[in-house]
């Protein structure tokens, strides 16, 4: 018995050190991130603007005629075109700008992203066996697993090959600031779990709410980048002038087309799992305590979120709510989202309040 | 409005007029969504009479856009019950509440902002809702059907405005290619047909039907809602080791109910607890952790005796009605006894935890049968301070440092007089209303108060009496008993919404069309091209797998004059040159948006 606790000290302090240290690497990874933003550069200047003027149009077409005109291929060529009312217009080179130096800065920060990852989770993983539990039974738990998720996200979005890496600098950022706040102001050395969390139910049902913010943060980055880009592109298409340092960030940015369809295509495919942690966390409660749904403040909260999203969806299937204004929505659903996570938490009472500072 | 157009079928070699109407039934349909009407909507409805007043109504309550507003109001409706206290969670915060803010009160009595999720406000919302919800699925049911039922529609004249398209040309015959393309499709599971010069096709209508699934499901789980609502009861029950309960109202320690609950619904079973278990991690981190929450019952339903430990997120469910383990704590034995020896009170006094590590209070009253030393009735009140685990003396703590019994200690107060158990007013078990009741004082003026080890007895001055803390000490759990119907409905229009949902959401449903005919030089053209209800980066993918599954019998021919390829195509104009910007409205949208 003695042994055993020793041996979880040991783990919980070696766990502290990991966070610490992934803590560090994070640093590191931001300081190349912003190296990378530097040193690169917008490699074609005016892609953007080129695309809205109406010469730019024209060289669209030429495009649509010589796919008409492909002679032997071995697959044939499909020519895409945007929806009705959405601008044509290409994708930025990324922060690098297309430049070596910038890319090289670019590599590194992914390279020590992956390290920060890695020494993270196994922090979490250490803080696990230390606890002997989920490691999900306060707020520091759910910080710290709520990054290493955020950031494993966006390694496997990497991993399957799509153009995320616009997403590093805004994520290493919040990671860090998430971070610094449950070290400092959510630090809990060790603690109780109420038996009603002792359940199988706390996997599930916990896992898949960290997992939905996680995704659904990184959809709010993209939606959030979306609108900049968006009034960018307005800006330039009613013959505007953006500031040149405006230019130079936005110019490197995806086109706002494609943040719009990341962040609803993130946003979509996690609304159901959301839908199933709401209905989990029901069932779980109805074991619990008896009743399956309470209106209890995280209830109610997860509630808010959850027609949040759905009207978000809707606004996308709705005439006259496309574009700006269903970003808007998805913005504030993540809000919400927040709002149940520190607000409930610290302001509320709440029969989840377990979930203590 | 096209998308009451159901004749998918239109011959391309007829007039510009039958082509207009092609392109536009193409993109048509390819959901079921209800199309908004700006004209109307904007300009403040018809000039109609009641009829079109209501029909105006009731199409603006079933558009998307109401749906959207009233889904804002729903979310924003929610939000101050979970920043006020609610009745229907805690009324004794409420009670807390309205006693600190007298001026608000009122208005917040009057809004019904201390029953949110029941007040008429609320109601309305989602009432509207779940009706616009209603009036919006049954026309797109219907819609959907007459989908299933009519082909796809043919192909619009111009292909190349397509959001996904290509284009080949190949020495094989249009009708080879037309087969061949009509054999692949449907080998793809797409449903295709012959239109003309060109080969129709749809795939994923398992979309519309998740999405018509989700909100039917939607529909369930509101009226298993509200069913369970008001068909539901709900009691507590604190019960001591070797203590019963048996299921009828009076047995409660509280109880709700539904408005259409009968207490003659409650189901006839009874229950004793035989005794229950806690046990806690001793060491490490997690000191004081319950690993164990057992409370093992001997139950009796119709005549029959079984046994049946209820675990904390195991209930014991017994016909409609589920016990759960809510809570436990101790509960002390004591004896009280007179001042000539004649034991007046004996039993198990249930204790209320104060914290993790259950240090507990409450009171022991002992209401009949004792006397004081002159033989005059009177009551006798102790307030209780226990600790299952005790610091130690001089330790500066008197709170419990571990959730076992492992060093219990209980301090006493002791009061006599008047309870005040009969004056009308409910009193709360675990508190002593001490207005009429005087604390008994030691002979030199000091209150009496002890601290006691079990086994140990105080003795009350002045031949009061005495109580002893007995070695015995009982433990106690609490229960609920709910009997909630529609959980099952519930549950199956739950796993319906998700399974729904992840259709809607991850099914596309699109269109391909492929074209074959003979260009001016003699050889063959194939234009394909494909719509997708919501851009989508797989649909340009597919398109290209399905053309170069196509290739295989019709494949490409030599480079010829480009001039030559242009007008193959259909009244190809070189100077009607797709361009986005400029005429967007009559791209064949997916949405409604189409059908300006
Ligand atoms: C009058 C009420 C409603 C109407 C008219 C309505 C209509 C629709 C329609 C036509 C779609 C299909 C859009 C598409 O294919 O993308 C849709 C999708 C959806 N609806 Fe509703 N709905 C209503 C109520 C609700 C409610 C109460 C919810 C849930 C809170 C909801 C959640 C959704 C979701 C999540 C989608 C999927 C969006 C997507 O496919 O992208 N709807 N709704």
């Amino acid at each position: 018995m003695i042994l055993a606790a020793t041996t979880n000290e040991s783990l919980a302090r070696m766990s502290d050190l990991l966070i610490y240290s992934s803590m560090a690497v994070y640093t590191l990874a931001f300081f190349a991130h912003i190296a990378e933003w530097v040193l690169g550069s917008r490699s074609k200047v005016g892609r953007t603007a080129a695309a809205l003027t109406p010469r730019a149009a024209a060289a669209v077409t030429v495009q649509v005629k010589q796919a008409g005109g492909t002679a032997v291929l071995d697959k044939p060529k499909v020519v895409t075109r945007a929806a009705a009312g959405s601008r044509d217009v290409p994708d930025g080179p990324g922060a690098a700008g297309g430049t070596v130096k910038g890319d090289l800065y670019g590599r590194i920060a992914v390279s020590l992203t992956v390290l920060a990852f890695l020494v993270e989770a196994s922090g979490v993983v250490s803080r696990a066996l230390a606890v002997q539990r989920a490691p999900w039974g306060n707020m520091y738990e759910f910080s710290t697993t709520f990054s290493t998720v955020a950031v494993g996200a966006y390694l496997a979005f990497l991993v399957a090959g799509k153009n995320v890496r616009w997403i590093g600098l805004p994520l290493v950022t919040t990671v860090l600031l998430d971070l610094g706040m449950a070290t400092t102001w959510l630090k809990t050395p060790s603690d109780q779990l109420v038996p009603a969390l002792d359940s199988y139910w706390l996997w599930i049902h916990v896992s898949t709410a960290i997992f939905c913010g996680a995704v659904f943060y990184l959809g709010a980055v993209a939606t959030l980048l979306y609108l900049f880009r968006d009034s960018y592109e307005n800006k330039l298409a009613t013959g505007g002038n953006p500031g040149a340092f405006a230019r130079s960030v936005m110019e490197r940015l995806p086109s706002a087309a494609s943040l719009d369809k990341f962040s609803y295509r993130v946003n979509a495919a996690v609304f159901p799992l959301w839908t199933f942690t709401i209905i989990a966390g029901a069932i779980w409660a109805g074991d619990a305590w008896g009743r399956y749904w309470g209106w209890d403040a995280k209830e109610v909260w997860s509630f808010i979120t959850w027609v949040g999203y759905a009207a978000y969806l809707h606004a996308r299937a709705t005439a006259g709510w496309k574009g700006r204004k269903a970003a808007y929505i998805a913005l504030i659903a993540f809000a919400c989202f927040l709002f149940n996570y520190y607000g409930v938490n610290i302001f509320v009472s709440s029969k989840h309040s377990y979930a203590g500072v | 409005m096209s998308t009451t157009d159901t004749s998918g079928t239109t011959d391309a070699s007829g007039t510009a007029e039958n082509e207009r109407a092609a392109d536009e039934a193409a993109g048509a349909q390819l959901s079921t969504a209800p199309t908004e009407d700006r004209s109307e909507s904007v300009l403040g409805g018809p000039r109609l009479g009641v009829i079109g007043w209501i029909r105006w109504f009731w199409r603006q309550l079933t558009s998307m856009r109401v749906a959207l507003i009233l889904l804002f109001l729903l979310s924003l409706g929610a939000v101050p019950g979970s920043l006020i206290p609610q009745t229907s969670a805690d009324e004794v915060k409420v009670q807390a509440f309205k006693d600190a803010h007298t001026t608000l009160t009122p208005l917040y009595e009057k809004l019904q902002l201390f029953d949110v999720y029941s007040s008429v406000w609320f109601s309305a919302i989602y009432i509207l809702l779940f009706v616009s919800l209603i009036g919006c699925i049954v026309p797109r049911t219907w819609q959907f059907v007459g989908q299933l039922r009519s082909r796809p529609p043919g192909a619009p004249r111009r292909l190349d405005r397509l959001p996904a398209y290509t284009t080949w040309r190949t020495e094989a015959e249009p009708e080879q290619v037309r087969e061949a393309a009509l054999a692949l499709l449907k080998g793809r599971r797409f449903r295709a047909h012959t239109a003309g010069d060109a080969i129709a096709s749809e795939k994923g209508y398992l979309r519309e039907v998740g999405n018509l699934a989700f909100h039917i499901a939607l529909i369930v789980m509101l009226v298993a809602f509200a069913w369970g609502q008001l068909f539901k009861s709900e009691g507590g029950k604190l019960v001591i080791e070797g203590d019963g309960f048996s299921n009828t109202l009076t047995q409660y320690d509280d109880f709700k109910s539904g408005s259409q609950f009968g207490t003659d619904e409650l189901e006839p079973f009874s229950f004793t607890l035989d005794s229950f278990t806690g046990t806690y991690e001793k060491d490490g981190p997690q000191r004081g952790t319950p690993r164990t929450f057992e409370a093992a019952v001997g139950y009796s339903q119709g005549g029959a005796e079984k046994k049946a430990v209820i675990r904390v997120n195991e209930p014991l469910v017994v016909g409609d009605s589920k016990v759960y383990l809510i809570a436990h704590g101790y509960a002390p034995v004591v004896t009280v006894k007179d001042g000539r020896g004649k034991t007046v009170f004996h039993g198990a006094v249930p204790l209320l935890p104060i914290d993790n590590n259950i240090t507990s209070t409450g009171a022991i009253k002992v209401m009949d049968g004792y006397r004081d030393k002159n033989g005059k009735k009177e009551q006798l009140g102790f307030q209780a301070f226990f600790v299952p685990t005790f610091a130690g003396a001089g330790k500066g703590t008197m709170f419990s440092q571990f959730p076992a019994l492992d060093f219990p200690v209980m301090a006493l107060t002791g009061f006599h007089g008047d309870l005040r158990v009969d004056s009308g007013l409910p009193q709360n078990v675990y508190q002593l209303d001490k207005s009429k009741m005087t604390q008994f004082t030691d002979p030199s003026g000091n209150k009496l108060a002890q601290r006691m080890l079990p086994g140990e007895t105080m003795t009350l001055p002045g031949g009061a009496g005495s109580i002893t803390f007995e070695k015995e000490i009982k433990e106690w759990a609490s229960f609920q008993i709910s009997q909630q119907p529609g959980n099952g409905l519930a549950l199956a229009g739950a796993i319906a919404a998700i399974a729904g949902l992840t259709g809607s959401l991850f099914i596309q449903r699109r269109r391909v069309w492929v074209r074959a005919v003979r260009g001016e030089d003699g050889v063959t053209v194939v234009e394909m091209a494909g719509l997708g209800r919501s851009e989508s980066a797989r649909l340009p993918e597919e398109l290209g797998d399905l053309a170069l599954a196509l290739t295989a019998q019709a494949p490409p021919a030599p480079e010829a004059d480009p001039d030559a390829v242009r007008h193959a195509a259909p009244e190809a104009d070189p100077e009607a040159v797709p361009d986005p910007a400029e005429e967007p409205a009559e791209d064949p949208a997916p949405s409604g948006e189409a059908d300006k």
